[in-house]
């Protein structure tokens, strides 16, 4: 039986088709997903993300802590600064990809996927043993709601008086929306501008209700995970258990630099992560494009002459792009004459960096 | 949840048939109810004009953003048509799936079986969702 968020019968009354994601009863899209899509490419998108987990560190060694549990710098992030970060088992493998919010000196908020944050938590608080800091698991106390897209701040500047202007990419405040008292974060995983507003469980319909009213002169959508999927897929964003995997270090998904090995004292994954860090992998994480209309999908072989040289990690369709996209790990060095197995039909495909869409700043 | 057409034959994997009456052609389509599970439909793959099918026979697939289906035939015969106009725009299967999203047509060699009624289609499909 997968868990309701708060919001579960306001996605009833859209007439959204629910998903089971992660134990969560999750909207996967409330009409068209396409139009989902362009809606947050070009104006705004509205999303239910309240299957995510808030992990609460605090102490005044609540920074140390984190630098210990996690691969990042974090007692360095100023407070109100945010930053993507990863946490690492013993041999360097990824547990989770997440963001830490600094919310005080000694406060910390770490948003973990909804896979995993109980074993984050868990962790967390296993590895913030010695320090001076607590953690505290209250995702059950929170809804999460972002608004992504380039109408996002006007649409939610009509609804509060923080300075979205003054907030930067990866900043957080606390302040009052639609009269909830929320922290507004500048983040999102959809390669739009856009805000995640953190709202206690009973502020969050009618929170929606609000954006929902408000967007709506300018075309704003609510939007689903199958969208947010293909978004954040066109902007070459990770998502765990697709790019990101216990098997896989930081270093192995190209994103080697989220690690600190310059921080003080010792982190979990440091003496596996130290020597591989200048070490090429022997696969790369890539982005593929098709020439023809079938699509890459999850776990189909990436071939060269018939040899297989990779494997696809995520695949759809591209709106932006018109073609389908993938990405995928793929031999370092193959960069030609690249086919997707498809159901056994040799599908050519061209290798691209990524992102396959950045947009204009 | 959509309408069922009454005048229309279905399979259990969410196929209509029409056009069973004077058992020389029919046309074959997906059911508005498989549009709608599927989501946006981005891609049609049809058989050959000229194929010959034996009913229950994967000859094509329909692709959309989340996932991948097959089209199977649901009688057998040879493929006399196929509707080139939604390999060309995949989503006439979401807007007309009963109408312009309809996929090819086959002349029937022999009796088709295993077909439901509107009404038999009717209870699978509100009874698994």
């Amino acid at each position: 039986m997968s868990r309701p968020t708060p919001l579960r019968d306001i996605h009833e009354s859209l007439g959204a088709t629910l998903t089971d994601f992660a134990g969560w009863l999750m909207p996967l899209r409330y009409g068209s997903e396409s139009a989902e899509h362009n809606a947050v490419r070009e104006r705004a998108g509205l999303f239910d993300l309240s299957h995510m987990g808030e992990i609460f560190v605090t102490g005044p060694q609540a920074g140390q802590a984190l630098d210990h549990a996690l691969v990042g710098h974090l007692s360095a992030l100023a407070v109100g600064r945010a930053r993507y970060t990863m946490i690492v088992n013993e041999q360097g493998g990824v547990l989770d990809d997440l963001i830490v919010y600094r919310l005080g000196d000694e406060e910390f908020m770490v948003v973990a996927n909804a896979s995993n944050y109980p074993m984050v938590a868990a962790r967390l608080t296993e590895r913030a043993s010695g320090f001076g800091a607590s953690v505290e698991d209250r995702s059950d106390q929170y809804a999460l709601i972002a608004v992504q897209g380039p109408k996002a701040q006007e649409i939610l500047a009509t609804l509060t008086d923080a300075d979205l202007e003054g907030l930067k990419y990866y900043a957080g405040l606390p302040g009052t929306v639609a009269g909830a008292e929320a922290l507004i974060a500048r983040t999102g995983y959809t390669g739009e501008d856009g805000f995640e507003l953190f709202v206690a469980n009973a502020d969050a319909a009618p929170l929606w209700h609000a954006l929902t009213k408000a967007g709506e002169p300018y075309g704003l959508l609510p939007a689903g995970l199958s969208s947010r999927d293909t978004l954040r897929l066109e902007a070459g964003m990770p998502l765990y258990g697709n790019e990101l995997n216990a098997s896989l270090t930081p270093f192995d998904a190209g994103l080697g630099r989220v690690v600190k090995f310059d921080k003080p004292g010792d982190f979990v994954g440091r003496a596996a992560l130290e020597p591989v860090k200048d070490v090429p992998p022997r696969r790369r994480l890539v982005g593929l494009v098709a020439t023809g209309r079938r699509v890459p999908r999850h776990g189909f072989p990436v071939t060269k002459d018939g040899v297989v040289v990779g494997e696809v990690t995520s695949g759809a369709p591209s709106q932006t792009l018109g073609k389908p996209i993938a990405m995928a790990y793929v031999d370092t060095g193959i960069e030609e004459g690249l086919a997707v197995d498809i159901r056994g039909s040799q599908e050519a495909v061209d290798l691209v960096e990524l992102p396959f869409y950045r947009r204009n700043k | 949840m959509s309408t069922i057409p009454d005048d229309l034959s279905y399979t259990k994997e969410h196929e209509w048939v029409a056009g069973l009456d004077d058992g020389l052609t029919v046309t074959v389509g997906i059911t508005a109810y498989a549009a709608e599970a599927l989501g946006d439909v981005v891609f049609v793959q049809l058989p050959e004009v000229g194929t010959t099918v034996e009913a229950g026979d994967s000859i094509g697939e329909v692709e959309s953003t989340k996932s991948v289906s097959e089209i199977y035939a649901p009688v057998g015969g040879e493929v006399v048509e196929v509707n080139q106009a939604v390999v060309d725009k995949p989503d006439l299967v979401n807007s007309e799936p009963y109408g312009e999203g309809w996929m090819f047509r086959v002349r029937l060699e022999g009796d088709p079986e295993d077909l439901l009624s509107a009404e038999e289609y009717t209870a699978l499909t509100s009874g698994d969702n």
